[in-house]
């Protein structure tokens, strides 16, 4: 029963969601105002859809095994949470997923559109509601989630153990809002070329949607990149595989949008190209939703192979962007360009940073489709991975940090002082690193010591905004600014480090031998077995010793018997200065244990790098929304540049 | 400058910005990527020695043997029509057994596979798509079994 009630909500949202089509198309037409009617429309939607959602919560957590994604997915013994989170582990789960923000973002857009004209506020509503139509109809056709089976089989087949961690339960969710953001920021980029509208006030509208998928985009990459790193035990947190390009590629275009919107919002300048970036970025969403749900690619996310759905979410891809295109290639020409900038002006700072974003996008991009594009072509396999990346991006994104110093001094249209002079400092202070890895470490390899020596300059840099004026008295927005680009130094740091400095065992152990792996010497004192919930495992108890601290740790190699998955639990303990992270493999002949133990200094840094860069976005985002609730009139600073744009 | 110049300006540079996006990684692919060869390949010399590819198989069954050293293994991956020796130092992922597929990342040394990582399916249910070919062979009668 509770089953057919959620897919009876999505077929009602799906309709729902045609009717306010149609009324958009009717009031574009017509001039009536249907702002009114939508609303209701918008609202209702989203509330099916969440009805829809929670149907399949209910499911997952009663274990209701006549329902086939259940029985697919699930297993009673698996522990509660995991049951619940289970719910979105899967194909059909995280599509009802997408879709459920999808109307809800919508909902939300209806009820807090005051700053555009009516005109394109129900053209951007219409323009959502024929993106939710067509992942309705690719749910509904393709991959309905509620479908029964009969007769009701006795127990599931199970959760994928790599699946049954913490980090799942928020990791997909985060990711899947943060696209979702970026379609409202399409649909309002949609509504304002049909409707010819493009100018600072559409900028002022779009851009609390873009600050937050970007923050929750900036954070499920994150937290994906640290849950790669202790549960797959290979010690690395970032492998370039085509899932993790899905959700870097809509991060780049919503980065490089986030800044040229400030252009749009502040000065009216650069109008096609923020609605290009708007159109881009929301199309990565659905490059990388496509990637990870058609199955197409050969990786450790890909759990499914099922050639009809890849077919159908590549058409809504093509009809989606491809109309968008077009769109915008007949109405751009006509958007009157903003306010005039000098050639050495915040403007052309922006620009630039654009022009950057946008090459490693391309790169990005070519470097994770190719290899499909030579398959499919030529019948020749061949991989992509981390060289590629490393050796075309890497200096890219060295060359975009070093300049991040540089674009928060600029002055808008024009910048006369001797800005510079300013960055006397922070030089100083790169140089003396690179001196000084230099000196100590003659064969470290060119990229972490120019990484260090950018991290360092950058830090020092990025805080400049705040200096020469009261640094309480600048706007929330300004100290987001700062906060993020001092999170990038931040990861900086932790890449370069980890690159440059990490030690590696790779042993066999016998029980009381004494392995060593940086300063530390690691005691393997005894392999025992136990079990879980799900699960049975031996576990090893390390000593580790670095001469003053004195710890224990325990990693496991785990079995799991539904689905039969055997797993590496690694053990991993953290310190001011690195992370110490032990795996332990399999029996040898003798009796020994292979063990393998990484010290990394400043690992850490990477992800807490991450994690300034997301908190400076989301207080950008609160200082934005601060001014749109409390302070509805616009303060005398905006009327100035509301006059130039 | 002028508003229309300015546009200009702009065009301009990205067209150079997208020129450049597209000749370097035209670059980097032309150096960096990584062919994906089958023992068959390899054994009708399609594969140059020193250059990064990637090896496809079945693990051979009765093939894996521990090195003293108790963390190298050598093995052989067979497509069926011809074997590859590969030695591989690490812990070998979870899946990775005789009889089923497998993956090798690394380079070829006089015949031998250096392998530096390798990638097994990661659950009874997944599998490479480049292997799903083999196991179809595999099934078609092509046994790889000694």
């Amino acid at each position: 029963m509770i089953a057919e009630t959620g897919l009876a909500a999505l077929w009602l949202a799906a309709a729902l969601a045609g009717l306010q089509f149609v009324l958009m198309m009717v009031a574009l037409r017509s001039g009536t105002d249907v702002r009114r009617a939508m609303r209701s429309v918008a609202l209702v939607q989203g509330v099916l859809t969440l009805i829809a959602f929670a149907a399949l919560l209910t499911v997952f957590a009663l274990s209701d095994m006549s329902v086939a994604l259940v029985f697919e997915n699930s297993s009673s013994a698996k522990p509660f949470i995991y049951k619940v989170a289970g719910a979105w582990g899967n194909h059909e789960g995280s599509m009802l997923m997408w879709v459920t923000i999808l109307a809800v973002a919508g909902a939300f857009v209806a009820l807090l559109a005051h700053r555009t004209s009516e005109r394109t506020t129900v053209a951007a509503l219409g323009a959502q509601a024929i993106l939710a139509l067509g992942f309705y109809a690719f749910l509904l056709i393709a991959s309905n989630p509620f479908a029964r089976l009969w007769p009701a089989p006795p127990d599931g087949q199970g959760l994928n153990p790599l699946l049954q961690d913490p980090g799942l339960a928020f990791h997909p969710p985060t990711l899947y809002l943060g696209y979702v953001g970026l379609s409202v920021a399409f649909s309002f980029a949609v509504g304002a070329l049909l409707t010819g509208e493009v100018d600072s006030r559409l900028a002022r509208a779009m851009r609390p949607w873009v600050l937050g998928a970007w923050v929750l985009l900036t954070l499920g990459i994150t937290a994906g990149s640290y849950w790669a790193y202790y549960e797959l035990g290979w010690g690395g947190y970032w492998f370039w595989d085509p899932v993790e390009n899905a959700s870097l590629m809509p991060w780049l275009a919503a980065t490089a949008l986030l800044h040229s919107i400030n252009v749009l919002a502040a000065r009216g300048a650069l109008k096609a190209w923020t609605m290009m970036l708007a159109v881009i970025a929301f199309s990565m969403s659905m490059v990388g939703t496509f990637l990870v749900r058609s199955g197409i690619l050969t990786s450790v996310h890909a759990f499914a192979i099922d050639p009809e759905r890849g077919t159908f979410l590549l058409a809504l891809l093509a009809i989606y962007v491809g109309a968008a295109f077009i769109l915008f290639a007949i109405r751009a020409p006509a958007l009157k360009e903003g306010a005039p900038f000098e050639l050495v002006s915040r403007e052309t700072g922006l620009v630039v940073n654009n022009l950057i974003l946008s090459v490693v996008l391309g790169i990005v991009f070519v470097g994770t489709l190719y290899p499909l594009f030579v398959e499919a072509v030529s019948g020749e396999k061949i991989s992509v991975g981390a060289p590629y990346f490393d050796a075309v991006a890497g200096p890219l994104a060295l060359l975009l940090a070093m300049l991040v110093g540089i674009g928060p001094l600029l002055a808008w249209r024009r910048e006369r002082r001797p800005v510079l002079k300013r960055l006397q400092i922070p030089a100083l202070l790169g140089i003396t690193v690179l001196a000084i890895t230099i000196i100590l470490w003659r064969d470290m390899h060119i990229l972490p010591r120019l990484g260090l020596t950018v991290a360092a300059y950058l830090a020092a840099a990025s805080i400049l905004p705040l200096t020469g004026r009261n640094p309480l008295r600048a706007p929330l927005a300004t100290w987001g600014m700062v906060v993020a680009h001092f999170g990038i130094a931040v990861a900086l740091v932790g890449m370069a480090a980890n690159a440059a400095f990490s030690s590696e065992t790779l042993a066999v152990a016998q029980p009381g031998e004494i392995l060593t792996v940086g300063p530390w010497s690691v005691q393997l004192a005894s392999v025992t077995p136990t079990a879980g919930k799900n699960w049975t495992a031996v576990e090893a108890e390390l000593r580790a010793s670095d001469g003053p601290r004195l710890v224990t740790l325990e990693p496991e190699s785990r079995y799991y018997p539904n689905p039969p998955t055997e797993t590496n639990e690694s053990a991993i303990r953290t310190f001011w200065n690195g992370q110490l992270y032990t795996v332990v493999g399999k029996q040898d002949q003798n009796g020994g244990w292979q063990l393998r133990l990484w010290w990394k200094p400043f690992v850490t840094l990477i992800w807490a790098g991450g994690a300034l860069i997301a908190i400076g976005g989301a207080l950008a985002l609160l200082g934005r929304l601060w001014r749109l609730v409390w302070r509805r009139r616009p303060r005398a600073e905006e009327w100035r540049q509301e006059r130039y744009a | 400058m002028k508003p229309k110049n300015q546009r200009l300006v702009l065009v301009l540079a990205a067209v150079v910005a997208l020129f450049a996006a597209a000749l370097l990684a035209m670059w980097g692919l032309r150096s960096q990527a990584s062919y994906f060869y089958t023992p068959a390949d390899i054994a009708a010399g399609k594969a140059r020695d020193g250059e990064a590819m990637r090896l496809g198989g079945m693990v051979e069954r009765g093939s894996i043997k521990h090195l003293p050293d108790g963390v190298t293994i050598r093995f052989v991956v067979t497509d069926g029509k011809a074997q590859t020796p590969v030695i591989f130092r690490g812990i070998p992922p979870d899946l990775f057994r005789e009889g089923s597929g497998a993956v090798a990342e690394g380079r070829l040394q006089n015949g031998t596979f250096f392998a530096d990582t390798i990638l097994a399916k990661h659950d009874e249910r997944y599998m490479p798509p480049e292997l799903g070919n083999l196991s179809a062979e595999h099934k078609a009668g092509k046994t790889l079994e000694k």
